[in-house]
């Protein structure tokens, strides 16, 4: 059986739902960040997908967004850590549960 | 992709990635969650040489797994007095629900979309994804560049610790 651009898109499908799963259900600042990376690397996979598959007049367009991405991801992870840390230095947390400042 | 080496990959990569992806979800330890979303990343390194993306597959072996699982390992120790537990607030049963709907949602609209697929590989070279991105993308590409220096800045002036902040209101 030989394998389609289906096959990858399912793969990157179920990624990205157990990233949003692991993002919206954590308790851990840390944790719901490590599920932003899965949905991210989700996102990575249907584009270079696509970039193999499709008819396109210039295939490499796929790859040049996933150095984007992948640029914005690391950013993005380096801002929110150090938002974590920042968090934890001033409350002792970073219980998502517990950070609610703005709450009356 | 024909071939009984590219299906086995194929499946084989799948179910590693997708078992160290559950991993991350089920892990008690957080520290042990990054190793299982570190074994997710080099999945989909596979995944990205299995669709000739060889640069790709070492930029994300390189920035995902040499840099973020680090810098998420170094948020996690610098935070010790939190806890290591990789619990789940209130929300985990709606999360889960969403996620099953979302998924099915897609997968339903993968299998029943008409995909157009070329079948012979484009063969990309890195050299061609270094054209574009200074010529077509130069742009985007410069802009990129930018927001990453501002978001390290971004990221050094926001763990700064009080005292070094008073130390500079001196100078």
């Amino acid at each position: 059986m030989s394998i389609g651009i289906e096959h990858f898109l399912t793969v990157g499908a179920i990624l990205f739902a157990i990233g949003l799963m692991v993002a919206l259900s954590k308790r851990n600042a840390v944790g719901v960040l490590m599920g932003v990376e899965l949905m991210l690397n989700a996102v990575n996979l249907t584009l270079l997908a696509f970039s193999r598959f499709s008819v396109s007049e210039r295939p490499i367009t796929g790859q040049t967004f996933v150095v984007f991405v992948l640029t914005v991801a690391a950013a993005e992870a380096a801002v929110a850590l150090a938002l974590a840390v920042s968090v934890y230095r001033n409350r002792e947390t970073v219980d998502v549960d517990q950070i609610n400042l703005l709450k009356s | 992709m024909e071939g009984f080496g590219v299906t086995v990959a194929f499946w084989i990569l799948a179910a590693f990635t997708l078992v160290a992806a559950a991993g991350v979800m089920v892990a008690r330890n957080l520290l042990h969650a990054v190793l299982f979303l570190v074994l997710t990343f080099l999945g989909i390194a596979g995944f990205f040489v299995l669709l000739s993306a060889e640069f790709l597959a070492m930029a994300q072996v390189i920035i995902y797994v040499g840099a973020i699982a680090v810098l998420i390992l170094f948020a996690i120790l610098l935070t010790p007095r939190s806890g290591r537990q990789n619990s789940e607030t209130r929300f985990a049963l709606p999360a889960t629900l969403l996620a099953i709907c979302l998924a099915a949602v897609f997968i339903f609209v993968i299998f029943d979309a008409d995909w157009s697929e070329v079948e012979e590989d484009p063969s990309l070279a890195a050299s061609e994804l270094g054209e574009a991105l200074v010529s077509t993308w130069v742009v985007p590409f410069e802009i990129a560049s930018v927001l990453l220096t501002a978001a390290l800045v971004g990221a050094i002036m926001l763990v700064r610790s009080p005292e070094e902040e008073a130390e500079d209101a001196l100078a």
